[in-house]
């Protein structure tokens, strides 16, 4: 059993079409007990059985943390992507029965802050409607600025401002409304702490404006889930067991090490958390890294790979497990 | 600069400009200098944004050293204690951006920091430098008396007049090291007194 990722039995409860482009999914335990507590910006990895290829996607609990009779998710249609959310909006049904880890969070709020800002992008929201829950229930601070591509794709946009009102604040792309950065972050009271989840682009934005304007470093939090990039096939061999194995082109190295049997610890699946790092035995060849948590240092000395979302090009590539 | 011994030891560093719109230095005494020093690597029109709280020693130094610096606002306070009303209001007041530069003695920095803990800012991101005297904030752990200036090992706590030995267990909630009891078992038994904290 991998490092952190003990699992879940359930069964799909309910399927929910949001919009055109967003699915929800409900989990209820098979057994009927209550699912295990979590906290806001926890996410679980759903297991997919496509066939004879399982796929690992990590999703943000979106539900209250103060209701674990079920766990809810939303997941956005990506047609060029890998097909992992092709298979959960077109295969899953209420009835299935799945597996899932147990929550985890990478993105916890920091609940010394006087205050939270949050700022959503697009899917980004879904940490956001289980960290506001948690707050709403403690009577805490926080404001809410989320930015979608128009008023029907504002996923739950609707559902916030129900519940919370001015502590939520919309803006449209296709009606050019955009956040006045500078103006937000510069008039925070002092101790608030920020938290930022949507397009890498964004995250970008708002961790380099903050930065500039005198934030802490601890009082951003950010979280990006990379999802793994197609690529190329290659060949790996993996020292410990002296498996020489396959990654296809639509296959991350972690899945296809999986595959194989090897079983390696895993939290996030998307390149930030660390726990898959792996030491390069070998390698003739190039690689491709698209992890957020190796330095750049660690990245050209070629010695360490995050399997999770990184790949390689060329002859051979020997890993230590 | 004070050498790690425990965990809970509070380490300093050297104060370096940090990005961003408003700068709050508080020292006492020598740190001063810890602040002209840094002055040299600030860039260009640092200090128009910048604020100096400054408790002069008895010797009255510094003071023309940091008015020469031109911060936007200069302030002098004869003791901590004055300065707090002030300092908790500019801190009320405050917005995210504001960084906090903390140079001088152990006390001044610990206290201000406490301070500043309060109003939300986290310890890792506040800017310090110790300089001048290794004079220590001692709390008595019997007591709970807190007695300024300790300079000597051990020490007699101002309050119960227990002789204590002062330990570098650290309370970042007091901003004082713990002084605990040294001769409980026999109170006859008096150890010589060093000067350790000059």
């Amino acid at each position: 059993m991998s490092t952190g990722t003990t699992k879940l039995d359930v069964v799909v409860s309910d399927v929910v079409p949001v919009n055109e482009l967003v699915t929800r999914f409900h989990f209820r335990r098979r057994d009927g007990d209550l699912l295990p507590t979590f906290s806001g910006g926890a996410h679980v990895v759903v297991e997919m059985r496509d066939g004879d290829r399982t796929r690992l996607n990590p999703y943000s609990l979106m539900g209250s943390p103060l209701d674990t009779r079920e766990y809810t998710i939303s997941v956005r249609r990506d047609d060029v992507g890998r097909g992992g959310s092709l298979f959960m909006h077109r295969s899953v049904k209420p009835g299935l029965e799945m597996v899932i880890s147990y929550p985890v969070n990478l993105f916890s709020l920091d609940l010394r802050a006087k205050k939270h800002l949050m700022l959503a992008g697009g899917i980004g929201i879904t940490p956001f409607m289980a960290q506001t829950a948690q707050l709403a229930g403690e009577g805490g601070n926080f404001e809410l600025h989320y930015t979608c591509r128009t008023a029907s794709l504002g996923t739950y946009a609707d559902v916030l401002r129900e519940r919370y009102d001015r502590r939520i604040r919309l803006y449209h792309d296709d009606r050019e409304e955009r956040i006045d950065l500078d103006r937000l972050l510069s008039t925070q009271p002092l101790g608030t702490h920020l938290y930022v989840c949507g397009p890498a682009g964004m995250i970008n934005w708002v961790r380099d404006r903050a930065a500039s304007l005198g934030w802490p470093s601890e009082a951003v939090h950010f979280e990006h889930f990379a999802a793994p990039q197609p690529g190329l096939p290659f060949d790996v061999t993996l020292a410990v067991t002296g498996k020489t194995i396959r990654v296809d082109e639509q296959q991350s190295l972690l899945e296809a090490i999986e595959a194989a049997g090897v079983d390696p610890p895993y939290l996030c699946r998307g390149g930030v958390c660390g726990q898959c790092e792996t030491n390069v035995i070998s390698y003739d060849g190039k690689f491709i890294h698209n992890d957020h948590w190796l330095s750049e240092e660690d990245h050209r000395s070629g010695c360490k790979i995050m399997p999770c979302v990184s790949r390689f090009e060329g002859r051979s590539l020997v890993l230590e497990r | 600069m004070a050498a790690k011994s425990i965990i809970s030891r509070p380490v300093y560093g050297t104060l370096s400009p940090q990005p961003g719109k408003h700068h709050l230095f508080i020292a006492d005494a020598e740190g001063a200098l810890a602040i002209s020093d840094m002055a040299a690597r600030a860039p260009a029109g640092f200090f128009e944004g910048a604020e100096i709280v400054f408790i002069a020693g008895p010797d009255g130094k510094h003071v023309a050293e940091l008015e020469a610096l031109k911060p936007a606002q200069f302030h002098q306070a004869p003791s901590f204690a004055s300065l707090l009303p002030r300092l908790k209001q500019t801190l009320t007041n405050a917005h995210m951006g504001l960084r906090l530069y903390l140079g001088g003695t152990e006390g001044l920095i610990g206290q201000a920091m406490q301070v500043a803990l309060e109003a939300g800012i986290d310890h890792t991101s506040m800017q310090t430098e110790h300089r001048g005297s290794l004079a220590r904030r001692m709390q008595c752990v019997h007591c709970k008396g807190i007695t300024e200036n300790v300079t000597t090992q051990p020490a007699t706590c101002a309050h119960c007049g227990l002789l204590l030995l002062v330990r570098d267990h650290y309370s970042r909630r007091l901003a004082a090291f713990q002084g605990v009891c040294i001769n409980a078992e026999d109170r006859s038994e008096i150890p010589p007194m060093e000067e350790a904290f000059p």
